[in-house]
């Protein structure tokens, strides 16, 4: 593999968008060379995609369906700079299937990475509800989840709460966690 | 004491194995990818196996405190299945990933003309993308299949120093010792090679590129053993450093070469809460934990 330079990679994607897949894998590397950050290398590779909303979504699954971990995460992380207002080719909700691909898997990091600003726009409320139910589950601290205190619902409180009773039952801790997302929950009610 | 098993099989494993393993002081592991025991039979399987290799195993070993990486290649006995020769095409996209850190395992099963290309190929795949290769003796007609693969490494584009040469024993070591090439030595309960063994070969053949291995996996195997050739080796003679020169600098020297090793600060205590996983904490901050860094 020729040893490539984060910039030029940037400008390969940029003219000929097949590269990506080429330059995405090894993209980590390259930037910890430079002295970089691995996720803010991929997410500037996936920026440089050019052409309409259809083409750089088609360039987001390809490269999130052949990722390791690690790219993957970095795909999910890249989600709301390719959606930014203002962005003539902004990807809108059709990266959802990703989303839903990552809440589904036990990676917590994976996880963590699905529940930014990007599924706090997009993602419908009962899938956005199970994921949160989720992190509760699986320990991923609860700050993780972009746009808790605006979703968080009646439907989330009654949730948590039949989780909490269900902890208790067992004789089990509570997370403290737990009691954030239903304070957050009557909160939201209040307003 | 810190140890890097760089042979065994974790998809097999089960989580008791992982905590034991960090217990006796293991702190990486390379899983190569490899047959399964039941025959695979497209394409598909292999992706999605490749893919746990890369995704879910590592993350299953980081709630361990353990640094997990990857062979990728397809491995002999498949080689001989007509449906499963495109494994070859997909190649190139695994071998290009972070934390593949050698074309493997490689090598002879039957010692097939199929066998022979998908070899050759895969050795020239590791050259290409500057991994090393790891290459596995076959069970049957050992010593032939030892000399008929130093043939062909011979004759590929890696030079000896890349390529290790795995499940040796006394009757197999000798010419690889020669050929230049590492040798490496899969340590089991009742076949392969013992912990006694393993000290003579040692005593005999000392240990510049030496490679101790557990090989574990979903048959009769354990992910100890590599600890208890270092206590063997201890009780041997053998000082401190000449543990760790085996069991963890010198696979850190031949799978370094692929530049893709993420290890951990082995000397840094892990602080838990009682009932936490040792990597737990981790698991939440990307990838940077294996990188060193810690919140």
């Amino acid at each position: 593999m020729s040893p490539v330079t984060t910039q030029d990679a940037i400008a390969q994607v940029a003219s000929d968008p097949t590269s990506l897949e080429r330059h995405f894998p090894a993209a980590a590397r390259t930037a910890a060379r430079e002295g970089l950050d691995g996720d803010a290398a991929r997410e500037a590779l996936l920026m440089a995609v050019p052409g309409p909303a259809a083409s750089v979504i088609d360039a987001v699954r390809r490269v999130y369906d052949h990722g390791d971990a690690a790219e993957r995460r970095a795909v999910l992380l890249a989600l709301p700079a390719l959606d930014a207002p203002g962005r003539a080719n902004a990807i809108g909700d059709a990266a959802l299937p990703i989303v839903r691909d990552a809440l589904r898997t036990n990676d917590t990091r994976l996880v963590a990475a699905a529940l930014g600003p990007y599924a706090a726009a997009h993602l419908d409320a009962d899938a956005w509800r199970q994921a949160v139910l989720k992190v509760l589950f699986t320990g991923i601290p609860v700050e993780r989840v972009a746009g808790l205190a605006d979703r968080a619902d009646d439907e989330l409180a009654r949730m948590v709460r039949d989780y909490a009773a269900e902890r208790e039952a067992a004789g089990r801790v509570v997370p403290p966690d737990a009691r954030t997302v239903l304070d957050l929950s009557l909160a939201h009610r209040a307003d | 004491m810190r140890i890097f098993d760089p042979h065994i099989h974790m998809t097999s494993r089960t989580t008791d194995d992982y905590q034991r393993m960090h217990a006796a002081g293991v702190r990486a592991v390379v899983e190569p990818s490899f047959w399964l025991g039941q025959p695979r039979t497209n394409v598909g399987s292999f992706c999605d196996y490749f893919d746990a290799l890369l995704g879910w195993e590592p993350f299953r070993a980081s709630q361990y405190g353990i640094a997990h990486h990857a062979t990728i290649g397809l491995n002999p006995k498949e080689a001989n299945d007509a449906r499963c020769r495109e494994v070859l095409d997909v190649l190139p996209r695994y071998l290009a990933k972070d934390r593949v850190v050698a074309v493997g395992e490689l090598g002879y099963d039957s010692m097939t003309p199929e066998e022979d290309d998908v070899f050759a190929v895969q050795l020239g795949l590791a050259a290409e993308h500057g991994l090393p290769a790891l290459v596995h003796t076959p069970h049957r007609d050992k010593l032939a299949g030892t000399r008929r693969t130093l043939d062909v490494v011979r004759e590929s584009a890696l030079e000896p120093g890349a390529v290790l040469v795995d499940h040796l024993n006394e009757m197999t070591v000798g010419v690889v010792a020669e050929s230049g090439c590492w040798m490496g030595f899969s340590v089991y309960p009742d076949t392969k090679m013992d912990e006694h063994r393993m000290v003579e070969i040692l005593r005999r053949y000392g240990l510049d590129r030496m490679i101790v291995n557990s090989a574990a996996d979903w048959g009769n195997s354990d992910p100890l053993k590599t600890r208890r050739v270092a206590e063997t080796m201890l009780a041997a003679g053998y000082t401190a450093d000449d543990v760790d020169r085996v069991l963890w600098r010198n696979p850190v020297e031949f799978y370094g070469r692929s530049g893709r090793l993420e290890l951990p600060e082995t000397d840094a205590p892990v602080e838990t809460e009682p009932g936490e996983l040792v990597g737990a904490r981790a698991t939440f901050l990307g990838n940077s934990v294996l990188r060193g860094a810690r919140e």
